[in-house]
């Protein structure tokens, strides 16, 4: 493989490969990152770099938009455009902007139930009203079983 | 060989990965919304460059506007800091490495960015190109093939949307948002009253921008744009008067009494559409139904139905979702 | 005739397209707010009225009129927002008490009671 060819090969690959690096810095910050909204605009970088990466699978050198033009107005064949992928594309934003929407309304009920954004301060919440809970529960079955016993012992 | 095209394309691809680095780098939320506003409008101009120009309408108006606007919302009423995290995380490193190289293993073997012979370039698509002018009579293979040959997707996704918004009314859209307006509002309403450039300047765009708005619906067959487009910039004009002037006076005009009904009417519309050409005799949404004699002119009535329904469902969407976000206060 | 409009048309790109780099440069150089703003909103302003008028000699040349009409509409539209952005973002910088770096506010007998970060660290290298 010569150098020309191997650069041919970067350049044509460019856009794939940024597309790969984007949605790993995405799906890096969805799983790494403890801030909700953090985490959300994490998720939307991974669905951009989905998009990015059909929209130039879609782009044919030397084309123009998939917008058909009246063939007297040009001399030649005209090249249009993979229009597939932004038609799947363009629902696939709008309705990715409503998701998302989604996921911000469930963050301000988590901050307004919790008082926190951050993944670990929720699970330490949680854990706390769990062991409180725990401890009511066992509570009340020691006092249960104490009555009983009296109540046997009556008997 | 390199030209023009790539050329810029490389730099933009350039801009967008290291926005995204700095967009994961820096905790201070505020500026990764903004920077999010910035990657989504550098998004835009790619996919204009890529051709895809009904995509980069769509993302500079949802991406760069609505999204950031509802962003904002949300850190208004939770916080905008986000914590240092006490320990890296190696094993989440790890697996993103481990999967971004299996990724990139499999772009080796495909065909090079602007490749006419890729396999995307399927027989299906020749025939939209082909015979979509014909066949239904629009212009933007885009616009037919979303409203017509797909036409089932879309409805698809208008429900989606429709969905989201239910979903986050019941989330968010009980008593403390809708009641009795705040007697004192807050600090930065009432600098903004005292000021006559914003306001004056603000006045002059929004009767254009909600005209813009139905250019675009209007115009979609023959340009870039339609329902999807529309919807959003029209609620963009309305979310630009209610945060220069009033939000109560935003409402008032835009009632939730009215808004809400109306993105379920959008729905109908596509799917009354749909019911329709049954009764003429067609398929669903099958539009040549409508005139037997000349199907590109049924085509033509069914995809501006079509595109209707969606543009009111997605402009009623984007208010309810910021009226609901921003009307919210703070716990 | 058309080969003057060419000139012209890239003679103006290239202008505007030197304001928007200058434009870029002064974001990155100026000491505070205020002057990055001011530097912000070349690119805003000249940069992007230089290019779109080359784009729309360019339009003329061809004889697209209808872009010609579109590119018009776009600058008087950039005309309006982009001064009045750049203005509501100063006012509000300024009514929230962000003070701007002065020339006497550098000396170091007269610290200015508010001072961001970026400004402090300026005069820290000066000294």
């Amino acid at each position: 493989m010569s150098w020309t060819s191997l650069i041919d090969h970067a350049i044509g690959h460019y856009n794939y490969w940024v597309c790969v690096v984007l949605m790993m810095l995405g799906f890096y910050i969805v799983i790494a990152s403890g801030n909700l909204i953090k985490k959300i605009i994490g998720l939307n970088l991974f669905q951009t770099a989905v998009i990015m990466f059909y929209i130039s699978m879609g782009k044919i050198d030397g084309g123009t938009a998939p917008i058909l033009v009246d063939p007297e107005k040009v001399s030649g064949p005209v090249v249009y455009t993979n229009p597939l992928p932004s038609v799947l594309m363009l629902t696939a934003i709008v309705v990715g902007v409503a998701t998302s929407a989604l996921g911000l309304a469930l963050v301000v009920r988590i901050k307004e139930a919790y008082g926190s954004i951050e993944e670990d301060e929720i699970l330490a919440a949680d854990r706390a009203s769990d062991a409180k809970e725990q401890a009511q529960y066992a509570a009340s079955a020691a006092q249960a079983a104490k009555t009983e016993a009296a109540q046997q012992g009556h008997a | 060989m390199i030209t023009m095209v790539t050329l810029i394309d490389l730099v933009l691809f350039t801009l967008l990965g290291i926005t995204a680095i700095a967009m994961l780098r820096i905790r201070d939320l505020f500026a990764v919304v903004m920077l999010s506003g910035i990657y989504s409008l550098v998004s835009a101009v790619i996919f204009t460059d890529l051709d895809a120009v009904d995509v980069a309408f769509t993302e500079a108006s949802v991406g760069a506007g609505i999204s950031t606007i509802l962003m904002l919302g949300t850190l208004a009423l939770t916080s905008t800091k986000e914590k240092t995290p006490r320990r890296q995380s190696w094993g989440a490193l790890l697996i993103v490495l481990v999967t971004g190289a299996a990724l990139m293993y499999g772009t080796v073997d495909m065909p090079a960015f602007g490749d006419a012979a890729s396999p995307i370039n399927s027989p299906v698509t020749d025939r939209y190109i082909t015979a979509s002018g014909e066949e239904t009579g629009v212009p933007n293979i885009v616009t037919s093939v979303l409203a017509s040959y797909r036409g089932y997707d879309t409805m698809g996704e208008t429900t989606v949307i429709f969905t989201a918004a239910i979903a986050v009314l019941i989330l968010l859209g009980s008593a403390r948002t809708t009641d009795a307006p705040v007697t004192p509002r807050p600090a930065t309403t009432r600098s903004l009253e005292l000021r006559p450039i914003l306001r004056a300047g603000a006045k002059l765009l929004i009767g254009p921008i909600l005209l813009f708005a139905f250019y675009v619906q209007f115009h979609g067959d023959f340009g870039p744009g339609g329902g999807f487009q529309a919807g959003v910039i029209f609620a963009a004009g309305v979310i630009l008067y209610a945060l220069i002037f009033d939000m109560d006076r935003a409402r008032a005009l835009f009632r939730p009494a009215v808004t809400r009904p109306l993105i379920a009417l959008g729905v109908l519309i596509y799917a009354g559409t749909g019911i329709a050409t049954l009764f003429f005799g067609g398929n669903f949404l099958g539009y040549s139904a409508f005139n037997p004699h000349h199907p590109a002119h049924g085509q033509e009535l069914g995809i501006f139905l079509v595109e209707l329904g969606v543009g009111i469902t997605v402009s009623n969407v984007m208010m309810t979702l910021f009226f609901t976000f921003c009307g919210r206060r703070r716990p | 005739m058309s080969l003057l409009l060419d000139c012209l048309s890239w003679l103006l790109i290239l202008t505007g397209g030197t304001f928007c780099l200058l434009g870029g440069i002064g974001l990155l150089r100026m000491p505070d707010f205020y002057t990055r703003t001011h530097a912000a909103s070349l690119p805003d302003t000249l940069g992007v009225m230089g290019i779109l008028g080359g784009l729309i000699l360019q339009g003329v040349n061809g004889g697209h009129w209808m872009s010609v009409i579109k590119l018009s509409l776009i600058i008087v539209f950039i005309l309006f927002t982009g001064p009045i952005a750049t203005h509501a973002l100063t006012r509000t910088a300024l009514s929230h008490g962000h003070a701007p770096v002065l020339h006497e506010n550098r000396l170091p007998e007269q610290q200015p009671v508010k001072k961001d970060s970026k400004a402090g660290r300026k005069r820290g290298r000066k000294k």
